[in-house]
C-alpha cells in the first residue's frame, strides 16, 4: 500500500512517501518556518517517486501533543491534500512515532517519549511494541512536571533497564528527570520524524480506522486554557 | 470563473463560492461568540481550535449548497492577514493545500480589501474613486481608493477600533460579549441630549480616530449616575451618538479633502443602523451616494474574500507553495490590479 505521513508539530518538520515498497523522506528542524517547508517537502517526495496523490492509499497525519499552532498547520495540510484527493486519513501521536523510532533504528522494546510542553511541563507517553512490531501505549497520554515522571514509571512497574528515553525533554529537563534513570537515553531520537509514522499509520489503516479528510483533528493533551473566565462563567 | 473563499482571521469560519457572471452561489458562517462569550472577549487559541474543526465541514456544504464539484472551481482564496496568527493559519494551510490538491491557482487575500470590496457584491457599485470608511472591532480606517490595489490611508484610530470601543463600553454598561450590537439597540430606548460625549479628534485638523478616551468617559459617567435601565439606555445613546458623529465628521472631511462625493462603508460596524441614516443623510446634502454591503457582508465573511480573491486571481496572482500569514499588513503596501 502507498501512503503519505506529514508532521508539523514539535520544531521538526517532516514528510515521509511510501511508494510500491520505496521510501522518500524529507525532515528539517526549523522552528517558526513549517508554513514555508511543509508543501513543498510534499511535493518534492511526490515528483521524486513520480506519483501523484491521487494514486495513494491514504494520508497519514501527526496528530500531536506539540506545539499547537504546528500541530494544527500540519493538520490543516493534511485536511487540504486529503480532502481535494480523496484520501482517507488516520492520525499518529508524535509521541508513539519517537518510540518507533526507538524500536525500529535500536530494538527497544520499551520506550518513554517525553518532549517539551512549555509553561515547566512535558507531554509524555510509555510504549511497549507489539508482536506486530508496532510501539502501543502503556498508557494514555499526559502533561505533567518532569519531577512526576520518575513516580509515574515506578507505577507502571517496568524494568527500567529495558527503558529507552526518546525525545528532547530528556536533554532540556535532564536535571528535573534525572530521578527516573534510565540506563539509555537515545539522544537522537528528540522530535518525530514522518517517517516513522508510516508503520504505525499503515497498520491503522489495515485495521479499518481510516476516515474522512475533516476528522483530521489534534490531540492537543493539555486541553485546559490558561485564560480565565468572567465572574460568575467559570 | 469561480473561486472558493476562506475567511478565518478572528473569531468567524466564512466560507463562500463566487462565480464571475452569477454572483454568490454559497455562502456559510459558522460564528465562535458562543465559545468566547464567557471570556469576554475573543480568546485566540479557542478560536483557532475552532476554525480547524469547521473549516472544512463548511467547504463540503458549500459545494452542495452550490450543487458543484471541485472541478468547477479556479481558484482557492484565503485570508491570509491581518487577523490573530494562529486562526489565519488554519485558513491559509486548508486554503493553500487544497488548491494544490486541486492543481488550481492559490490566492492569499488582504482581510481588510475583503471588506473594503464588499460593498462590489451589491447591484449598486461604486465607481472608482471613493473614500471608503472601515469600522470593525479590530479596525477603523480612512481610504481613498482609486481601484483594486490603489488605496491611499487617509487616517485610522491611534488606538481603539471604533468596534472595539462599543464592545468595551456595553462590556462596561453590564452587558455579555461582544455587546456592541446589544448597545445599539439599547440606545433606540435612550433620551437624546441628556448626556453628551466628546467628539475625540474633530477639533482639529487630521483624519486620524481616538476612542479610548469614550470608553473612560462612558466608564466616569456609569459611575457617577444611577444604574436604572434608562439611564444605561441614555448613556448608550451619548456614546453611540458621538462615535457616529465622529466618524462622520472625518468621512465628509475626506470627502472634502478628496473633492469626491462617493463613500463606501464597510466592516462590522458598518451594519449599525444609525451610522447608515447618518451617513446617507450626508451623503444626500452633499449630493452623492453611500454604499454599504448587506449586514451579512458587513461582518467578516467568506463572500468577500472569494469577490476580492477573484480580482486577484484574475491578475495572474498564484501563491507559492509556501503560505504565510501576516498578523499586521498594511493596506497600502498591496500591489494594484
Amino acid at each position: 500500500m502507498n501512503y503519505l505521513a506529514i508532521d508539523a508539530s514539535t520544531e521538526a518538520c517532516s514528510v515521509a512517501l511510501q511508494y510500491q515498497g520505496e521510501h522518500f523522506c524529507r525532515y528539517a528542524l526549523s522552528p517558526q518556518s513549517h508554513s514555508k517547508l511543509l508543501l513543498p517537502q510534499v511535493d518534492e517526495v511526490l515528483k521524486e517517486a513520480g506519483v501523484n496523490l491521487k494514486q495513494l492509499d491514504g494520508l497519514i497525519f501527526g496528530r500531536g501533543p506539540g506545539s499547537f499552532t504546528g500541530v494544527r498547520i500540519g493538520i490543516g495540510v493534511a485536511q487540504g491534500l486529503a480532502y481535494s484527493s480523496g484520501l482517507p486519513v488516520v492520525g499518529v501521536s508524535t509521541l508513539q512515532t519517537m518510540a518507533q523510532q526507538a524500536f525500529e533504528q535500536t530494538k527497544a522494546s520499551i520506550a518513554v517519549a517525553a518532549i517539551d510542553a512549555r509553561m515547566s511541563e512535558i507531554y509524555c507517553g510509555a510504549f511497549q511494541a507489539d508482536d506486530n512490531s508496532i510501539m502501543q501505549p502503556l498508557v494514555p497520554e499526559q502533561v505533567f512536571s518532569p519531577e512526576l515522571l520518575a513516580g509515574k514509571l515506578n507505577e507502571l512497574a517496568i524494568n527500567h533497564n529495558q527503558v529507552a528515553g526518546v525525545g528532547s525533554a530528556w536533554q532540556s529537563y535532564s536535571e528535573a528527570l534525572k530521578d527516573c534513570q534510565l540506563n539509555r537515553i537515545d539522544e537522537q531520537i528528540r522530535f518525530p520524524q514522518a517517517q516513522y509514522m508510516l508503520a504505525i499509520g499503515a497498520k491503522a489503516f489495515t485495521d479499518g480506522e481510516g476516515v474522512s479528510a475533516a476528522l483530521a483533528q489534534p490531540v492537543y493533551v493539555r486541553d485546559t486554557v490558561t485564560w480565565k473566565k468572567l465572574p460568575g462563567k467559570e | 470563473m469561480r473561486i472558493l473563499g476562506i475567511e478565518t482571521s478572528c473569531d468567524e469560519t466564512g466560507i463562500a463560492i463566487f462565480d464571475e457572471e452569477k454572483g454568490i452561489l454559497a455562502h456559510r458562517l459558522y460564528s465562535q461568540i458562543d465559545v468566547h462569550a464567557d471570556y469576554g472577549g475573543v480568546v485566540p487559541e479557542l478560536a483557532s481550535r475552532d476554525h480547524v474543526r469547521k473549516t472544512l465541514p463548511l467547504i463540503e456544504e458549500a459545494l452542495k449548497d452550490a450543487n458543484m464539484t471541485p472541478d468547477d472551481l479556479d481558484g482557492v482564496a484565503y485570508t491570509a492577514g491581518p487577523g490573530l496568527v494562529g486562526a489565519l493559519l488554519v485558513g491559509c494551510s486548508i486554503g493553500r493545500s487544497l488548491a494544490y490538491g486541486w492543481g488550481i491557482p492559490a490566492v492569499p487575500v488582504h482581510h481588510m480589501e475583503g471588506h473594503l470590496l464588499a460593498p462590489m457584491l451589491e447591484d449598486d457599485v461604486p465607481e472608482f474613486p471613493f473614500i471608503a470608511l472601515l469600522v470593525s472591532g479590530g479596525h477603523t480606517l480612512l481610504v481613498r481608493v482609486d481601484g483594486i490595489g490603489q488605496y491611499q490611508m487617509l487616517g485610522e484610530s491611534i488606538d481603539d477600533a471604533a468596534g472595539e470601543a462599543f464592545d468595551k463600553t456595553a462590556k462596561l454598561l453590564g452587558l455579555d460579549y461582544p455587546g456592541g450590537p446589544v448597545l445599539a439597540k439599547m440606545a433606540e430606548q435612550g433620551t437624546k441630549g441628556r448626556f453628551r460625549f466628546p467628539r475625540p479628534m474633530t477639533d482639529r485638523p487630521g483624519l486620524d480616530f481616538s476612542f479610548s478616551g469614550l470608553k473612560t468617559f462612558a466608564a466616569n459617567t456609569i459611575y457617577k449616575e444611577d444604574d436604572s435601565e434608562q439611564t444605561k439606555a441614555d448613556i448608550a445613546y451619548a456614546f453611540q451618538e458621538a462615535v457616529i458623529d465622529t466618524l462622520t465628521i472625518k468621512c465628509k472631511r475626506a470627502l472634502q479633502q478628496c473633492g469626491l462625493n462617493r463613500l463606501v462603508i464597510a466592516g462590522g460596524v458598518s451594519a449599525n443602523k444609525e451610522l447608515r441614516v447618518k451617513l446617507s443623510q450626508v451623503m444626500k446634502k452633499l449630493n452623492g451616494n453611500v454604499y454599504y454591503p448587506r449586514p451579512e457582508y458587513c461582518t467578516d465573511n467568506g463572500a468577500m474574500i472569494a469577490f476580492a480573491g477573484m480580482q486577484r486571481l484574475k491578475a495572474g496572482v498564484d501563491a507559492e507553495l509556501t503560505f504565510q500569514a501576516t498578523p499586521r499588513w498594511p493596506l497600502d503596501t498591496l500591489p494594484p490590479v
